[in-house]
C-alpha cells in the first residue's frame, strides 16, 4: 500500500532527471567540448587567466556574507525578542522589499550613491565634503561611491539581506523557551545563554542563511554591472559574457559554471559537516 | 499572510485574464524585429501596424556582439535586425542571414548609392541601409576646460575618474588603435595587444568611471560622467537635453558606420519583414525617424530635406552645425574608415583581450 | 537598564529597516517627478502612472510576469504537493538521493541554472529539427515546425522546475507531522485511500501547501537571472524589461509599475493584518 503510494512521486523524478540532471550533463558535455566539436581540455587550461576573477568573487561574496551574518543576525534574534504582533510585521517588512523588483532597486542604488547621486547632493547641502576637505586638505567635489567594490558588496548585502534574516530568525523563533529558563535557573547570565544555547542551537539557520547570501552573491553578474561600472568582472559577469554577452563562447562559459559550481558544492559541504546535515531550515 | 495570498492569486489571475484578453487574438500577421535601444521613432511601428495589420514585436540588443550571441544561442526568433557593418560582414560569412528579394522593397531605389555594395555586402544581396554615422568623442563643456580634438583624451590621466569608455570591443578597442595612428580594421596582433594595453593602462590608472553603452545617456546628461566616446546620433539627443555637451571627431580620423536591417537566415515572417524594410525606407519614414533617434538616413532625399522638415516641424531653424554632426561632411568622412570584418583569428583576439580587461 | 537595552535594540531594526526601504522610498518618490531624471525633483506629476497604460511592452511584460508566475506556482503546487507524499512514503534509501537532487535548483546558483537549462532547450531544438525534416520528408500528411524557439514554453518550464522543490520542501514537514493513524482510522471507517487523502490529508498539510505556494509565487516574481536565460527574445518579463532598461535609462514608467505592485501587496498585507489583530482582540474579548 504504501509503496503504491510512492508511485506518486514518479512524474517529478522524470521531471527533475529532464529539468535538473539532464542540464547538468549538458554543462558538463560542453565544458567538455571544443567549438569545433570533440573532446577537449582547453577550457579548463584557460581557468588559469580566470583565477583572479574567481579570487574577487569569493572575497567580495565573503565580505557580503559576513556583514549579512553580523547584521542579520542580531536583528533576526531582536525580531524573536518582540511580541507576536511586533514579530509578525517585522517579518512582512523583511520579505515586502521582494516583491519589488531587485535590478531596480539596485538601480535605485545607483541614483543615491552617484557622484551627483543624492547622497552627495545631500553631504555637499550640509557641508560634509566641505568640512573633509578643509579637515584632510584634500579637494573632493564628491566622495566617490559608486563603481568601486564597495558600491558592488552594499548591493549585495542589500538584496540578500532578508535570506540572511529569515532561516535565522525561523529557527530561534522555535527555540523551546523551557530550554532558556532551565539554562538561566541554573545560574547562566544573559550572555552565557546567548552563547551556550541559543547560538549553538541557531547554528542550521546560520549555515542555511550563509548559503542563501553566499551563492547568489558569488554568481551575481546584475549588481557588479549596475554599481560597479563593469569595472572588476565577476564570476557571474564572466559567465553572462560567454552566453548572452560579448565573447561568445558557450564551452568556456559552460566549464567556469561547472568549475564555480564544483567549488561551491564542496564549500557547502564542508559547512555542512558542522551542522546538522539533511534538511535545512525552510523560510517562513 | 495565507489569506492575503489567496487574495492576491484571485486579484492576479483576475488582472491576467484581462491583460491577456486584451492584447489576444491569434492569427495575426506579425513581425519580429530587433534594434538598437532609442533607435526609432515609435509612432513608425504604430503606422505600420495601422496600415498593413502586421503586429510589429520591437525587441532592443544592447550591442553588436550581445545580439550576436543571442542569434547564435538560438533565444532570438527575430525576423529583421539592425546590425553594424562589421558584423553584418561576419553573419553573412557564417550564413546567419537571408538574401532579401528587392523587388519587395522598392523604396531600395531611394538609397543613396554611395550606401550600396559596401565592403560589408559587395553585391548588397542581403541588406538594406537604416541608418549611418560616425564614432566621436562627446564631453561637458562645462567640465572639461580645453576643446578636445584628439581620442588622447580617453586616456589621459588628467581626466581620472571622468572618463566613460564605450563598452563594446570593436569601438573601444578601435578608438585606441586610431590614437596610436593605427587602422581601425588591423589585424596585426601586436598593434591590436599595444592597443588593449593602452586601455588596460588607463583603467590601470583609474581613468574610466566604468565600461558603458547606453547608459551614457544618462550618465552625460546628468553631469555624471564628463568624456565619452559615442555615436554622433546619440550625442545629438543627449544634446537635446543638456546643451552643454559638445562632440568631435577627433583629428586622428574615427570609425565611420552604417547600421543596414537584414533578414535571418530562416526567419519565419519573410515577407512581413520585407514589407516592414520597405516601409522604414519611405522618405517620410526616413524624416520622422531621423527627426526622433537623430541618426542621418542613408535616404538621399530625406537626408536633404530634412533641415526644412526641422523647420517645420520646430519654428525654428536648425543649427547647421548639429546638421554637419549628424550628416557628416565629406572631408571628415575622409578622416574616417568603415570597419571590415576581421578573419576569425583576430575575432577571437578581440573577444579574449576583452574578457581580460575586465579581469585586470 | 532593560527599558534601555530595549530602546537601543529598536534603533538597531529601524536603522536596518531604513536601509532596507530608503531605495524603494526613492524610487516611489521619483515615480511622480515630473522630469525623467533620477536624482532631481522637479515636481509633482502623475502622467508616469498614465503613459504606463499605453506602453505596451511594459503591459505585456506584466502580463507575461504575472501569467508565468501564475501558472508556475499552480503546476508547481499540485506537483510538488504529489511529489511530496510520493517521496514521505518511499523507503529512506530512496527518498535521500531523491531529496538531494530536489534540492538543486535551490542550492545551485541561478545563472547556472539558468545557463544550464537553456544548453538543454538548445539541444533539445537541434535535435527536434532533424526529427522534424525527417518526419516531413517521410511523409506528406502531418508537417511538424521544424524551427523552435525559446519563449513562453520554456520560460514556464523553467519557473515550474526551480518552483517545485519550494513546494515540496514546505509540504514535507507536515506530512511528517501528521498522526499516521488519521489514515488508518479513515479507511477503516470506510474512505478509499484517494478519498481519505481529500478529506484527511489534505486539510492538514494545508498550511504547508499555501505557504510553499507563497514562497514560489514570490520567487517567480522576483526572477530574473533564470528568466534571462530561458525566455529568448520573444517573451519578456518586468524584470527582463528593468534590466534592458538599466541598461540605457530607466524611464520612470518602470517605478511607476512597480509602485503600484508594490502598494498592492502593502495594502493587501496590512488589510489583512488589521484585520487578523481585530478578530484577535474579539477573542480574546469574548474569553473575557
Amino acid at each position: 500500500m504504501r509503496n503504491k503510494r510512492a508511485l506518486f512521486a514518479v512524474p517529478y523524478v522524470g521531471w527533475m532527471a529532464l529539468f535538473v540532471l539532464a542540464p547538468i550533463v549538458m554543462v558538463v558535455i560542453y565544458a567538455f567540448s571544443a567549438a569545433s566539436g570533440g573532446f577537449t581540455l582547453d577550457n579548463f587550461a584557460r581557468m588559469g587567466t580566470y583565477a583572479v576573477v574567481f579570487a574577487r568573487s569569493f572575497k567580495l561574496a565573503l565580505i557580503a556574507t559576513a556583514v549579512c551574518l553580523l547584521v542579520g543576525y542580531p536583528v533576526a534574534y531582536m525580531i524573536s525578542r518582540e511580541g507576536p504582533r511586533f514579530q509578525r510585521i517585522a517579518m512582512m517588512l523583511v520579505m515586502l522589499p521582494m516583491w519589488m523588483n531587485f535590478l531596480l532597486r539596485t538601480y535605485s542604488w545607483m541614483s543615491i550613491l552617484e557622484n551627483t547621486g543624492l547622497l552627495n547632493r545631500f553631504f555637499s547641502a550640509v557641508g560634509l565634503i566641505g568640512l573633509v576637505n578643509r579637515l584632510c586638505g584634500t579637494d573632493l567635489a564628491y566622495f566617490p561611491m559608486i563603481n568601486t567594490q564597495g558600491a558592488v558588496v552594499l548591493g549585495m548585502v542589500y538584496n540578500y539581506l532578508p535570506f540572511m534574516i529569515l532561516p535565522i530568525y525561523s529557527v530561534i523563533e522555535k527555540l523551546d523557551g523551557s530550554l532558556l529558563e532551565a539554562a538561566r535557573d541554573l545560574g547562566a547570565n544573559s550572555a552565557r545563554v546567548f552563547l551556550r544555547v541559543i547560538l549553538p542551537l541557531s547554528l542550521p539557520g546560520v549555515l542555511s542563511g550563509v548559503t542563501m547570501v553566499f551563492v547568489p552573491s558569488v554568481s551575481t553578474f546584475a549588481i557588479s554591472k549596475l554599481l560597479g561600472g563593469s569595472n572588476e568582472l565577476l564570476l557571474g559577469d564572466l559567465i553572462e559574457q560567454q552566453f548572452l554577452g560579448t565573447a561568445y563562447n558557450p564551452y568556456l562559459g559552460s566549464a567556469i559554471a561547472l568549475v564555480m559550481m564544483v567549488i561551491v558544492v564542496v564549500c557547502m559541504a564542508v559547512m555542512n559537516r558542522f551542522g546538522e546535515g539533511e534538511e535545512q531550515a525552510v523560510m517562513l | 499572510m495565507k489569506k492575503s495570498f489567496a487574495t492576491l492569486l484571485a486579484l492576479t489571475m483576475v488582472l491576467t485574464l484581462c491583460l491577456t484578453g486584451c492584447g489576444g487574438g491569434g492569427g495575426k500577421r506579425v513581425v519580429n524585429v530587433c534594434g538598437w535601444g532609442e533607435n526609432i521613432d515609435e509612432d513608425l511601428i504604430r503606422q505600420f501596424e495601422e496600415e498593413t495589420g502586421i503586429h510589429v514585436n520591437y525587441q532592443t540588443a544592447e550591442s553588436n556582439e550581445t545580439m550576436y550571441s543571442l542569434i547564435k544561442q538560438g533565444g532570438a526568433d527575430y525576423d529583421v535586425i539592425v546590425p553594424s557593418d562589421y558584423m553584418i560582414a561576419q553573419m553573412i560569412s557564417e550564413g546567419l542571414l537571408e538574401k532579401l528579394d528587392y523587388s519587395n522593397i522598392p523604396n531600395f531605389d531611394l538609397i543613396d548609392s554611395q550606401y550600396k555594395n559596401l565592403s560589408y555586402d559587395p553585391q548588397n544581396e542581403y541588406t538594406v541601409p537604416y541608418t549611418w554615422g560616425t564614432l566621436g568623442i562627446i564631453y561637458n563643456s562645462t567640465m572639461v576646460d580645453e576643446e578636445i580634438t584628439s581620442w588622447s583624451a580617453l586616456f589621459d590621466p588628467k581626466y581620472a575618474g571622468q572618463v566613460g569608455m564605450i563598452g563594446n570591443p570593436r569601438d573601444a578597442v578601435g578608438a585606441a588603435l586610431l590614437y596610436l595612428g593605427y587602422s581601425v580594421n588591423t589585424t596585426s596582433e601586436d598593434e591590436i595587444r599595444q592597443a588593449y594595453q593602452l586601455i588596460a593602462d588607463a583603467k590601470a590608472n583609474g581613468i574610466y568611471q566604468g565600461f558603458f553603452m547606453d547608459q551614457l545617456y544618462d550618465k552625460m546628461e546628468a553631469g555624471e560622467t564628463a568624456i565619452c566616446a559615442y555615436y554622433a546620433g546619440d550625442f545629438l539627443s543627449m544634446h537635446d537635453n543638456n546643451p552643454d555637451l559638445r562632440y568631435v571627431v577627433p583629428d586622428e580620423g574615427s570609425n565611420w558606420f552604417v547600421d543596414a536591417m537584414c533578414v535571418l537566415a530562416g526567419a519565419e515572417h519573410k515577407a512581413e519583414a520585407e514589407e516592414w524594410i520597405n516601409f522604414i525606407c519611405r522618405t517620410e519614414s526616413c524624416l520622422a525617424n531621423m527627426d526622433f533617434i537623430w541618426y542621418a538616413s542613408p535616404n538621399q532625399e530625406a537626408l536633404a530635406s530634412y533641415p526644412a522638415y526641422y523647420e517645420k516641424n520646430n519654428g525654428e531653424a536648425l543649427d547647421p552645425a548639429l546638421y554637419q554632426i549628424m550628416a557628416a561632411p565629406a572631408d571628415v568622412l575622409e578622416r574616417c574608415e568603415v570597419y571590415q570584418n576581421l578573419p576569425a583569428g583576430t575575432l577571437a583576439l578581440y573577444s579574449e583581450l576583452w574578457v581580460e580587461l575586465g579581469i585586470e | 537598564m532593560k527599558r534601555h537595552g530595549r530602546t537601543l535594540n529598536r534603533l538597531l531594526m529601524a536603522l536596518v529597516f531604513l536601509f532596507l526601504y530608503a531605495p524603494i522610498f526613492v524610487l516611489i518618490v521619483f515615480s511622480f517627478n515630473d522630469s525623467s531624471s533620477r536624482t532631481v525633483w522637479q515636481g509633482f506629476t502623475l502622467r508616469w502612472y498614465v503613459e504606463l497604460v499605453q506602453d505596451r511592452q511594459i503591459m505585456s511584460a506584466l502580463s507575461a510576469t504575472l501569467l508565468v508566475s501564475l501558472l508556475s506556482t499552480v503546476i508547481a503546487t499540485a506537483a510538488g504537493t504529489m511529489a511530496a507524499v510520493g517521496f514521505f512514503s518511499m523507503k529512506k534509501r530512496w527518498r535521500r538521493p531523491l531529496l538531494t537532487v530536489n534540492s538543486i535548483p535551490m542550492t545551485n546558483a541561478d545563472i547556472v541554472t539558468g545557463v544550464s537549462l537553456c544548453l538543454l532547450f538548445v539541444a533539445f531544438f537541434a535535435g527536434w529539427e532533424t526529427f522534424a525534416q525527417s518526419v516531413n520528408a517521410a511523409q506528406g500528411l502531418i508537417r511538424l515546425p521544424t524551427r523552435l524557439h525559446m519563449g513562453f514554453g520554456t520560460l514556464l518550464i523553467a519557473h515550474i522546475t526551480f518552483n517545485i522543490p519550494y513546494v515540496i520542501l514546505n509540504v514535507l514537514p507536515k506530512l511528517r507531522q501528521m498522526d499516521k493513524n488519521l489514515v488508518d482510522a479513515a479507511q477503516d471507517l470506510g474512505c478509499t485511500w484517494m478519498q481519505a487523502f481529500w478529506k484527511v490529508v489534505l486539510p492538514e498539510i494545508k498550511p504547508g501547501i499555501v505557504s510553499g505556494a507563497l514562497i514560489a509565487f514570490t520567487m517567480s516574481v522576483d526572477d530574473f537571472v533564470i528568466s534571462y536565460f530561458t525566455a529568448g527574445s520573444a517573451t519578456s518579463t518586468l524584470a527582463m524589461v528593468v534590466y534592458g532598461m538599466t541598461k540605457r535609462r530607466i524611464s520612470p514608467k518602470i517605478n511607476a509599475i512597480s509602485s503600484l505592485l508594490f502598494g498592492t501587496v502593502l495594502a493587501l498585507l496590512v488589510i489583512v493584518n488589521v484585520r487578523e489583530a481585530r478578530q484577535e482582540k474579539q477573542m480574546a474579548q469574548r474569553r473575557l
